[in-house]
Order: C-alpha cells, then sequence, then structure tokens
C-alpha cells in the first residue's frame, strides 16, 4: 500500500456517514448478542482449551483399522440409500400433486379464467397440505418419526419423503405453468385433453428444467440424510454422534473426511447427470 | 431433390425435405438404467419396516401418538419459554449470518485473487493466501451446520453460542464461495482505472469492486439467512440452544401437548422469516 499513498484529500466523503451507520448497527445488534449468550472469552477460558487441546490430539490420526472401514463403509452407503429411496417416495407423491395444483392444466381456469369452487378447494387443501410439508424441516420429521417407528433407517427415509414431497410437488407445479403457455392454451381451447397437453406441450419443453432440479434436490437430500442420523435416524450421522459422544477424535475426523468426499462427489455427479440430460 | 422441379410440374406444395433425424445416443439410457440400479439398490439394502408400517397396529400407534399432541398447551408460561427461545434462534441466525459475512467477504478477496493479483514482489505470498482461503471455503462449506454444532458444543459448551458459532463456520464457506464467483466475474475495468491513478489496491477493491458487487451480495446474504434461520431452528436438537433444543426437549420426555405448540411456534417462525424475506427481495426488486 505505501506505494500509493492516498492523497489525503480524496478521503472516503461519506466516512461521517459510515461511521454513524455502523455505530446504529453496532446499537442494534446488542439485544441480539444477549440472546444468542455472545461470549467468546469463554473459549478461551482454561478448562475448554484443555477440553480443546485433547479433544484436537485425538483426532490425528484419523481411524483406519478395517472394522472400521467397514462400519463406515456400512454407513456411508446406507446414508445414500436413504436419500435416494426417500426421494423416490417424494416422487410418489409429488408428481401427481404438482399435476393436481398446476393452474395451467386446469380447464375452467382457461375458459372463463376462474376456477369452478370444488376444484379451486381441492387445488387450496393440496396446496396447504404441501405448504405444512415443506415446513417442517427434515430433521424434526425425522425427530417425530423416530417415535412413531422406531430407531433406524425407517424414520430416516420417511422424513426425507414428506419433506421433499412438498418442496418438489411445489416446483414441478411453478415449472409446469411457466413452460410453453401459448402452446397448451391453444391445445386446451381446440379440445384437447389435459393429458394429451401435459405429454405434447408441456413436458417436452419443461423436462430438462424438472430434471436438473431433481437431480439438485437429490444432492440436497444427501446432504441432508447426512445429519438424519443425529436423531437415531441411520447412516454416517448416527456414527458420528456416538463417536462424538465417546470423543473419539480419531473416528470424527474418517468421518469427515468421508463427508466431504460424499458432498464433492455428489456434486459432480448431479453435474454430470445435469449435463446429461438437461441441455 | 426432386421436390423442387415436380412442384412445377404437378402442381404440388413446395414441401422442404424433413431435416435429418437426430442421432440416437445410448448414454441417456446408460444413466437411468444406472439411476434405476440405485434406486433399487436402495430400496433392498435398507430392509425397511414397511411391514410394520401398513398394519392396523401402526395406524393405531400413529393415530395414537397424534392424538397425544391436542390438545397443544397454551400456558402463558410455556409460551414465554417458547418466545425466548424463538428470539434466540433469530438472534443466532443473525448473528451466525453477520459473522459470516464478515468472514466471507476478506476470504472471498483473497480467493478471487482481487488482493495482489498484480503484485509482482508478492506473488508467491498471496498466491499461498489465495490457496489457503480456497480450501478453507471449501471445507467449511462441506461440513453441514449440525455437524459443526455437535463438533462445537464439544468446545464452547451447550447453548445458543456454539450454535450461532456453527451457522458462521457454515455459512463463511458458502458465503465465501458465492462471494468469489461474484468478484471474479467483475468487470475489471472500474478497478484498473482506480489503480493507474495510484490508488492502492485495498482501495480499489472496496471502492470499485465491492459497490459494484453490492446488490448481488445483498441478495446472496438474504437467502443465506433465510436458510440459516431454518437451520438455527434445528441445531438445538444437538445441544446449541433455541427453539429445537426446546422441541427436543419435550419430545424426549414425550411432553406431546408442550411439544405440539413448539412445533407450532416454530412453523410460524418460519412462515414469518419467509414473508419477512419476499418482502425484502421485492422492496429491493423495485
Amino acid at each position: 500500500m505505501s506505494a500509493h499513498p492516498v492523497p489525503s484529500e480524496i478521503r472516503d466523503p461519506l466516512f461521517v456517514r459510515r461511521c454513524r451507520q455502523l455505530a446504529l448497527a453496532l446499537l442494534l445488534l446488542w439485544p441480539l448478542l444477549h440472546y444468542s449468550q455472545f461470549q467468546p472469552w469463554l473459549l478461551w477460558d482454561a478448562q475448554s482449551l484443555q477440553a480443546l487441546k485433547h479433544f484436537l490430539l485425538s483426532c490425528m490420526p484419523p481411524a483406519h483399522d478395517p472394522e472400521f472401514l467397514q462400519l463406515l463403509w456400512q454407513a456411508t452407503w446406507q446414508t445414500v440409500a436413504i436419500a435416494t429411496a426417500g426421494l423416490s417416495l417424494a416422487l410418489l407423491f409429488a408428481i401427481p400433486s404438482s399435476l393436481l395444483i398446476a393452474d395451467s392444466l386446469s380447464l375452467s381456469w382457461q375458459d372463463f379464467g376462474r376456477m369452478r369452487q370444488p376444484a379451486r378447494f381441492a387445488r387450496q387443501s393440496l396446496r396447504a397440505l404441501l405448504v405444512l410439508l415443506r415446513s417442517v424441516p427434515e430433521l424434526v420429521w425425522a425427530l417425530i418419526l423416530v417415535r412413531i417407528v422406531g430407531l433406524g433407517p425407517t424414520a430416516g427415509v420417511l422424513a426425507i419423503a414428506l419433506t421433499y414431497a412438498g418442496m418438489l410437488g411445489k416446483i414441478y407445479a411453478e415449472i409446469l405453468d411457466a413452460s410453453a403457455p401459448q402452446a397448451s392454451k391453444h391445445l386446451l381451447q381446440n379440445g384437447a385433453g389435459r393429458i394429451a397437453t401435459l405429454l405434447y406441450a408441456k413436458l417436452p419443453h419443461a423436462l430438462p428444467e424438472l430434471i436438473s432440479y431433481t437431480v439438485y434436490r437429490w444432492e440436497c437430500a444427501l446432504r441432508g440424510s447426512v445429519v438424519l442420523g443425529f436423531v437415531g435416524a441411520g447412516g454416517l450421522g448416527q456414527r458420528m454422534d456416538e463417536s462424538l459422544k465417546m470423543m473419539a477424535g480419531n473416528e470424527v475426523t474418517s468421518m469427515l473426511l468421508i463427508f466431504i468426499a460424499l458432498v464433492a462427489g455428489a456434486d459432480l455427479l448431479s453435474k454430470l447427470l445435469r449435463r446429461e440430460f438437461a441441455q | 431433390m426432386n421436390i423442387q422441379t415436380s412442384t412445377h410440374t404437378n402442381m404440388q406444395p413446395n414441401i422442404q425435405p424433413m431435416p435429418p433425424a437426430p442421432k440416437r445416443r445410448l448414454a441417456p439410457y446408460f444413466w437411468l438404467a444406472a439411476i434405476a440400479a440405485l434406486i433399487l439398490a436402495s430400496f433392498s439394502s435398507l430392509n425397511l419396516a414397511w411391514r410394520d408400517l401398513f398394519q392396523a397396529q401402526a395406524l393405531r400407534t400413529t393415530l395414537e401418538f397424534l392424538n397425544g399432541f391436542a390438545p397443544p398447551d397454551l400456558r402463558l408460561a410455556h409460551w414465554q419459554r417458547i418466545a425466548v427461545a424463538s428470539l434466540e434462534t433469530l438472534a443466532m441466525s443473525i448473528m451466525g449470518t453477520l459473522l459470516a459475512f464478515v468472514m466471507a467477504v476478506p476470504l472471498a478477496a483473497f480467493a478471487s485473487g482481487k488482493l495482489g493479483k498484480y503484485d509482482s514482489k508478492y506473488t508467491a505470498l498471496y498466491r499461498g493466501i489465495a490457496f489457503l482461503a480456497r480450501m478453507w471455503l471449501n471445507f467449511f462449506r462441506a461440513v453441514p451446520e449440525l455437524v459443526w454444532a455437535s463438533l462445537l458444543v464439544v468446545m464452547a459448551g451447550l447453548g445458543p453460542f456454539a450454535g450461532t458459532l456453527a451457522l458462521a463456520a457454515h455459512t463463511s464457506g458458502v458465503l465465501g464461495r458465492l462471494y468469489a464467483d461474484l468478484f471474479e466475474n467483475l468487470p475489471a475495468e472500474s478497478e484498473q482505472a482506480l489503480q493507474h491513478n495510484g490508488v492502492g489496491k485495498l482501495h480499489s477493491f472496496f471502492y470499485a469492486s465491492v459497490p459494484l458487487a453490492w446488490p448481488a451480495m445483498l441478495s446472496y446474504l438474504l437467502y443465506r439467512w433465510e436458510n440459516n434461520v431454518r437451520a438455527a431452528t434445528v441445531l438445538g436438537i444437538v445441544g446449541a440452544g433455541g427453539i429445537g433444543q426446546m422441541l427436543k426437549y419435550h419430545l424426549s420426555l414425550f411432553q406431546m401437548q408442550s411439544a405440539a405448540s413448539v412445533l407450532f411456534a416454530l412453523l410460524l417462525l418460519v412462515w414469518f422469516v419467509d414473508a419477512v424475506s419476499l418482502g425484502v427481495r421485492r422492496h429491493l426488486a423495485r
């Protein structure tokens, strides 16, 4: 910086205003600091430093005995399987409901610009159900489902299925509504059925986007299913939770490495798939 | 080939030859088969408890369980605790996002090579810093918030502070990556114009690049905050404070009616943040 000194006469003209804004922001942040119990100095007291040192020392080298690796491989596959099975179940619900709630496939809407009362009611209630499904985070679904179906991957699969059904149903309907509006309107007004309109106007236009979004959501489901185990719904998270509770740092390290590899792998695969289908 | 000539003689409509059919490719079929195999393998290896799920017994337990939720706990003291926990969740999400923002801007500046790209004297040093910054972004992004939270609970103790740090850690990676891409794609001219006139790199970054990127930066920040509120509601499940901790607590004690009102408050919180975010976005877009 010293090579190019800023001449003092061109100081920031907004300097005073920026300072005032910063002070105001800090004042507004004050209650937040209180509520989030923001006490960084706690990190530097002797006891937690000791715990941190102990934990970090146990982190190296990563655990790699064959028995543990076997266990880790099973957990990793379980994570992938939970995400895939959950998403497939979600599709079973999301695809029909997206067809039902898509406004552009409503005949009365196309003809008169407004829907018949029962049809409107059915659509609105299905929409409300989808909102409810996707508003509850998957981890909370898992927390509840573990109490209904017991510990294990079933709860995880159902949790992913419920959340993603709500999400995918809504987005599919939006994509369908936005795709080929003119063509599908013409088809419907000239007497084509709704299924024909879907197959010959909507889908050819929307398919790449639908596929690409689904693959992206599969990637998200994979990230999600990694942590579902923390509430006992199977997969890597469950092992991680156990290792953390036993303060086995070396196991945690190898699991973190697997996590990162898994997420990177899903990222890559999702990119490949999207390039293949969504061109 | 003969179509053109035949139209004149036989008065046939002018038909263009059909374009050649697109080449059939095998790759999509391969991918479809792979996806089908993955789905089949997933279902068969998980041995899900379908049978338990579709029995009259299961239906009865589920209904019993759901009946336990009603009526929700409406006592004032309980709702006061819920309000405090919701404020804690909101505070965690805001503080976590802001901390992440403070970390993400310099990380992104270094990772995108904005600071120190044209320097000859310290090139190696800056390259090292850029490499480290990129490593940081990749690592912090790859580890989910919940894993950060469960690690940080060990170090910072139970409570919202661990949750705040966890959100900040993950979000610094995500935001930093987004901002680095943003900085890299900015037109270089305005920064160069300042630098040719003798302004240092730090100043040219803050007075040329940042103002250009600012609207997009704000929009990403808002989007991450929305995500972080959702994340903050569940961080409590591993003991990192907020409304999730309350939900976990009541569910583990099988106090279903209290859990029902916490769940309801959680939904309200998520919807509230969605509405605020939508409103701000509309305001920004105008």
